[in-house]
């Protein structure tokens, strides 16, 4: 029985970005990598839903580059059992062709559930999970904050705007995790030494980038200054109509 | 507060395994999560965090360096970086996890007897059982040798009589570590469970220092153990000193962390405080402020890696571990004062990390070897002649 959660390699979401001199990249020098935060809830997911079956392999899975091994690393160190390395000499990948080299991938391995974060941290197209399940056939539930499972039948809630949507599906299945879906572990010292033991399998794939061209990358624009309108209570209208008229927030 | 994420002006991260960056990725982690929202609390109420044992424990963090005995066993530059995250927390919390491994789980493991290890070791790693290390006394600070306290061999058993002082962790402590001098003179180490009839404690009140740690006085009064208790492996005062130097390699590490919270806090807080219209971080007497900093910390950061290189090597010298504890104490001290003034007014109050870290490295620059103690050393080896006395 496996548990597949998959991981992807960005920068930390503190780094401050540059574009590098191409335009359409960044620079990725002094710049931090960390699996998405997002992927963290998928990881803890799948381990749960091990522990929970009592049997069955936590195997994470990464499309990224050679250096993506330690966040591999990081996963077996949370508990995963093994991992799979599909190393990438692209620096960027669209997410449908990322989705098919996942999908075969995963497809291989048989998954009862398929874990990934909601979204990535780096570009957020959040269709990957998506895009594997209509892959693998399988139903897919995305940005889900609860997770339950009974027998072959898995209940999960999800967020919507202004309330909770309770669904439930027959898995095998993929969820996509949003924040609060559960509390991450920390990687514990003896798990960081038993991670040492524990294999990255380097799986070959020929896939080239297709479709989507990333064709610049700009900064977002500066931050304007602020305004002070007045003070004490006789500035409340003028704020109000300011908030109403030019920013419109209200 | 922004995510901390490390000072690395000179790349050393490249010098560093997949397995040492996860350790201290988990340990800084834990740190901003779970030690800063309540260390300012607990450093104004002058209490230890005890919530902070289990987490601490479960992690690993307890004596990560030995092997076996549900112990991580970790390398020592691994756990040279865990007592860097902790020390980028508080001094005081380093010094718990620095006492418990290196001071009490350590002698036990170098110098104590099988049944000792197994008794011990797997209790304190999971910190159900506290332990805490008598050598200091009222009138023997840097010069242990001279202690008072006597162990008098009484049929199979020892009688203890004496006063240990500043001792760290002394009154939670379920076991002491005690430095005692038998009848010929020679010191030699015991394990002295805390609810031993004679046995008793009180702690150091007024500290400006390591208020978040507890520091007490230790007296035992014809406290009887058997020789069991003793440790075998002991060979006088030299035996506690290599305790001291497993310490003291801990606290070189852990200068780095706390110099690296100040610059940090400095370097944040220039960037966004106005005077005369612009960041205080404009101005070139700050800009050198902050360059100085991360000048010192970049030094201390590749001593520190080297040092900790040799040890895993088993080549250190204890001269060796005094020349990085004596510099990146100073350092980090140096960079705590300078820091809390970058942040003017708001630097005197604990709101901000600068002016707890320059209270607490007062006592580390004190502990483990006063700084000119570590200068006799090392001055004594490189011209092999002792001016201690
Ligand atoms: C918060 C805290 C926690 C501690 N925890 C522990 C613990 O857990 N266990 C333990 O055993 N001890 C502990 N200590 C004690 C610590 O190790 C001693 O304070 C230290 O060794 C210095 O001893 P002293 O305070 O008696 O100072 P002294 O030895 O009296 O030194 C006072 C001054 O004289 C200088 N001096 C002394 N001798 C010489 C010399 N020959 N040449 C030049 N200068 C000299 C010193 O450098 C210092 O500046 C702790 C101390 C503190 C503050």
């Amino acid at each position: 029985m496996n548990f597949v959660v998959c991981i992807k390699r960005v920068p930390d979401t503190e780094a401050r970005i540059k574009i590098a001199a191409d335009g359409k990249s960044i620079d990725p020098t002094g710049v931090q990598f960390i699996p998405s935060p997002y992927d963290e809830f998928a990881i803890e997911a799948a381990l749960l839903q091990k522990e929970k079956a009592g049997a069955g392999e936590v195997i994470a899975v990464c499309l990224g580059p050679a250096e993506a091994s330690g966040e591999l690393r990081k996963c077996l160190a949370m508990g995963a059992d093994r991992a799979i390395h599909l190393k990438d000499a692209h620096a960027h990948r669209d997410p449908a062709s990322t989705a098919a080299i996942l999908a075969k991938a995963i497809g291989d391995l048989s998954p009862r559930m398929v874990f990934f974060g909601k979204s990535s941290a780096d570009h957020g197209n959040s269709q990957v999970g998506v895009q594997v399940a209509e892959r693998l056939g399988l139903p897919s539930v995305s940005e889900i904050v609860t997770l339950e499972v009974e027998g072959d039948t898995a209940k999960a809630h999800r967020e919507i705007e202004g309330g909770v949507e309770i669904v439930s599906t027959s898995i095998p299945a993929v969820f996509t995790a949003q924040k609060g879906l559960n509390k991450p572990r920390k990687a514990s010292l003896k798990g960081i030494m038993a991670a040492k033991k524990k294999t990255i399998e380097e799986l070959a794939y020929d896939e080239a980038p297709e479709g989507l061209e990333i064709v610049s990358l700009d900064p977002p624009p500066e931050r304007q200054a602020g305004r002070i309108v007045g003070e004490g209570a006789d500035a409340v209208p003028e704020l109000v109509r300011l908030l109403r008229e030019e920013a419109k927030v209200i | 507060m922004a995510k901390f994420t490390g000072v690395d002006f000179l790349d050393m991260d490249s010098l560093l395994s997949e397995e040492e960056l996860l350790v201290r990725s988990s340990v800084r982690e834990f740190v901003s999560e779970e030690v800063l929202p309540i260390i300012e609390h607990h450093n104004r109420a002058g209490t230890f965090p005890k919530e902070l044992i289990p987490p601490v424990a479960e992690l690993g963090l307890l004596g990560a360096n030995i092997e076996g005995y549900d112990c991580a066993g970790l390398n020592n530059v691994a756990y040279g970086l865990i007592m860097q995250e902790l020390e980028r927390g508080d001094s005081g919390l380093r010094s718990f996890v620095s006492v418990q491994g290196a001071l009490v789980m350590y002698p036990i493991y170098a110098f104590g007897s099988e049944a000792h290890r197994e008794q011990w070791l797997p209790a304190l790693a999971k910190g159900e059982k506290i332990g805490c290390f008598g050598l200091t006394e009222p009138d023997f600070g840097s010069n242990p040798g001279g202690m008072l306290t006597r162990a008098r061999k009484d049929g199979n058993d020892w009688v203890l009589n004496g006063t240990k002082m500043w001792i760290t962790n002394g009154s939670i402590s379920d076991v002491a570590v005690i430095w005692a001098k038998n009848d010929e003179g020679e010191v030699e180490g015991f394990l002295v469970e805390s609810d031993r009839k004679g046995f008793s404690s009180s702690d150091v009140e007024g500290k400006f220092s390591l208020r978040a740690s507890v520091t007490s006085e230790l007296y035992l009064e014809d406290v009887r153990i058997p020789e069991a208790n003793r440790l075998p492996g002991c060979q006088g005062l030299k035996s506690a000193l290599k305790c001291l130097s497993q310490a003291r390699y801990g606290i070189a590490w852990g200068g780095i962390g706390a110099a690296m919270a100040c610059y940090d806090e400095a370097l944040r807080y220039s960037q966004t405080r106005i005077q005369f219209d612009k960041p205080i971080a404009s101005f070139q007497l700050v800009q050198r402020k902050l360059v100085e900093m991360l000048n010192e910390i970049t030094k201390a950061q590749f001593m520190t890696l080297q040092l900790g290189r040799l040890k895993d090597a088993n080549k250190v010298r204890p001269a060796q571990i005094s020349l990085a504890k004596r510099n990146n104490v100073a350092m980090a001290l140096d960079i705590a004062r300078e820091a809390r003034d970058v942040l003017g007014a708001n630097g005197i109050c604990d709101e901000y990390q600068s002016g707890r870290h320059m209270c607490n490295l007062e006592s580390v620059k004190t502990y483990e070897g006063t700084h000119d103690i570590h200068t006799l050393i090392i001055g004594h080896a490189i011209t092999g002649i002792p001016a201690y006395e």
